[in-house]
């Protein structure tokens, strides 16, 4: 597993208080993870800081998954 | 009680009579404090009789660009911003049929959009540290309507209704959003009625004397503080009985 990916799911089970291996590649914020709407915009606010990146609001959207964010992130680093 | 030692305040409207006293009444509770406002000649003398922990912020409310820095002005000048009171408000009064576009919206923009602009300003700050206190001064016509009014009205019910809505989003992560309305309080904005229009407004007042600033600010003082962690969503109503909502 690459090092973004490390670093994304180190975030999530922190942030969400789950257990590290029901963070998979499809694993859904909201539906699989317990994430509210407020969650989901910490988990973005926490990622621009780790990664020193802008995460436009458009762009937010559309990280559902922790794939999606992995996939985002190693686009925008 | 009250004890705000360690937190960071910023005040809009610190200029004006009941801006002033509420920054007093934080500083004097052990907050630092970043006072706001378009007139920095003011702003600078009660910064001086304040003495330490008290910052300067100028900043035109009407002007988008100069609204989105001030919530970074002010963490970069203090630290954080713990408790954000926007109190800063402008009156333009005309009767509904002779009320310009202008007037309606210059009274939106800086006591609506502005105040909602300065709350999402903070959230980030107050979001990470699970720790927040937004106090939206608001007015008891918000509630009551007053003829003459219709624009600053609208803007002041809408200030009640946004901070509801937001106090419901972000209650979650300790922070509370709640509203003080005042009454008729003694500042240079009443100063202007004349004598017949105060003896009306006394005759509507069961406290018979019109509010002071500290009135306000110790409403304020109180949804500041650790002590009213439970209470959010809610409009304080400052008014002498004026009107019991």
């Amino acid at each position: 597993m690459s090092d973004i990916a490390d670093r994304v799911k180190k975030i999530v089970v922190e942030h969400l208080g789950v257990e590290e291996e029901k963070v998979t590649e499809n694993a859904s914020f909201i539906d699989d993870l317990g994430a509210d709407s407020l969650d989901t915009v910490e988990l973005v606010m926490a990622f621009e800081e780790e990664f020193g990146i802008e995460i436009p609001d458009d762009a937010a959207e559309t990280i559902q998954t922790f794939g999606d964010a992995v996939k985002f992130i190693s686009e925008a680093a | 009680m009250f004890d705000l030692t360690g937190k960071a305040a910023l005040v809009t409207g610190a200029s004006g009579g009941i801006g002033g006293g509420i920054a007093r009444a934080l500083h004097a509770a052990g907050a630092t404090v970043a006072l706001s406002g378009t007139r920095t000649g003011p702003l600078e003398e009660l910064a001086a009789e304040l003495g330490s922990r008290a910052h300067v912020i100028a900043c035109n409310l009407s002007d988008a660009v100069s609204v989105e820095a001030l919530p970074k002005l002010a963490a970069e000048a203090m630290g954080s911003v713990d408790i954000l009171v926007n109190n800063a408000g402008i009156t333009r009064d005309q009767l509904a049929m002779r009320m310009s576009d202008e007037d309606w919206a210059q009274v939106i923009d800086v006591n609506l959009t502005s105040t909602f602009r300065l709350c999402r300003g903070v959230l980030r700050g107050m979001m990470k540290a699970r720790w927040g206190r937004i106090i939206n001064v608001t007015s008891i016509v918000g509630a009551t309507g007053n003829p003459g009014q219709t624009n600053y009205a609208a803007s002041k019910a809408g200030v009640v209704a946004m901070s509801k809505s937001l106090a419901a989003e972000v209650a979650s992560r300790g922070i509370t959003v709640n509203a003080v309305a005042p009454g008729f309080i003694a500042t240079a904005m009443t100063d202007k009625l004349n004598d017949e229009q105060k003896g009306r407004i006394m005759g509507q007042i069961p406290m018979g004397r019109m509010g002071e600033p500290g009135d306000i600010a110790a409403a304020v003082l109180y949804l500041a503080s650790p002590e009213a962690g439970y209470v959010t969503g809610a409009t304080l109503h400052v008014n002498g009985g004026m009107a019991m909502l």
